[in-house]
């Protein structure tokens, strides 16, 4: 019996890890986050736009939020910019941006060409919040709870189909959860 | 010789505008011998393969900076390495730690060497006692 089963099982095993280690779908870059289901980092930037206003953790407290990590040197925030400005236009929950490791600039001739999703940007030049954050790689988005919480984290560009599937299920579980 | 001399000098001189850490080296040879070990352990997120020490991504030069931060502010190797893991998870580190999920990474050879050293030694036993077959001895060699 058992010199049937075993290399049976042996052999089961071998597949699985390499259906998990082919599927074309996996990102080689993305790391697992280690902030999931974790308190998110606080921040306190200057405000892009208005370097005399603060941006930061207080602009978003007890809320659902969207904290999203971009930059105009960065080709996937451009691919996912226009989602951006759907989503906030949906109005689901506020997107709070960090420009990441940017020129002032270009930065706001980038939101004034292509709009701006952004409930507010703070500007973090010398990356501290990046790294505060555990940000390699633009753009980085981060879901976090109303009682703070990171509840997903996603590299690389959102479109309809990953906001669908990875973020609307934690958003409707959130805001259940809290009232 | 003075051809030789003078290669040399200009390799010399050239070498220090290679160098890929533009930071402000510590004054103290003991703690600049302390950062660059730590830097030379610690991964570069955006560059996978490559230690902070290694590489130019402005991502390895930030974390290089803010280690040099933590260390003027007097913090222990330990209390560094904390910092990075817990942003960047146990992979930021070329040498896991031995604690949680990496201790599976740590044991795995010793799980395997056990597990191979018992099916050889099952296997040999049921051959040892299994008898001998009038064929085997023709295969033998002579001599």
């Amino acid at each position: 019996m058992w010199r049937f089963v075993t290399p049976l099982v042996l052999f089961g095993l071998l597949v699985a890890v390499f259906v998990k280690g082919l599927d074309p779908e996996r990102n080689l870059n993305e790391l697992p986050s280690p902030f999931v289901g974790k308190t998110a980092p606080t921040f306190d930037l200057p405000g892009l736009k208005d370097p005399s206003t603060r941006v930061g953790t207080a602009l978003y407290e007890g809320e659902t939020a969207l904290i999203n990590v971009w930059a105009t040197w960065c080709v996937g925030c451009r691919q996912e910019h226009d989602f951006l400005l759907q989503l906030s236009r949906e109005d689901v929950v506020p997107i709070v941006g960090i420009n990441w490791r940017d020129n002032r600039d270009e930065a706001l001739r980038w939101l004034a060409q292509l709009g701006d999703p952004y409930v507010a940007s703070g500007y973090d030049g010398d990356g501290r919040v990046g790294i505060d954050w555990g940000v390699y790689g633009a753009p980085e988005t981060f879901l976090v709870g109303r009682d703070g919480t990171v509840l997903h984290k996603h590299l690389g560009p959102l479109d309809r189909r990953i906001w669908e599937e990875d973020f609307m299920p934690l958003i409707d579980a959130d805001g259940r959860g809290g009232k | 010789m003075k051809r030789l001399l003078a290669t040399l000098s200009i390799v010399l001189m050239v070498a220090p505008v290679l160098a890929i850490d533009t930071g402000e080296a510590f004054d103290n040879p003991e703690m600049q011998a302390r950062y660059e070990k730590i830097i030379s352990e610690v991964r570069c997120l955006k560059c996978q393969n490559q230690t902070i020490k290694d590489s130019n991504a402005f991502l390895a030069d930030d974390l290089r900076r803010e280690i040099r931060r933590l260390m003027t502010e007097g913090k222990s190797d330990a209390e560094i390495f904390d910092f990075l893991v817990q942003r960047y998870g146990e992979f930021a580190l070329y040498r896991p730690r031995m604690s949680g999920i990496t201790l599976l990474l740590w044991l795995a050879p010793g799980v395997f060497l056990l597990v191979g050293g018992i099916v050889v030694y099952r296997v040999l036993k049921k051959r040892m006692s299994m008898p001998i077959d009038d064929d085997t001895d023709s295969e033998q060699v002579a001599g």
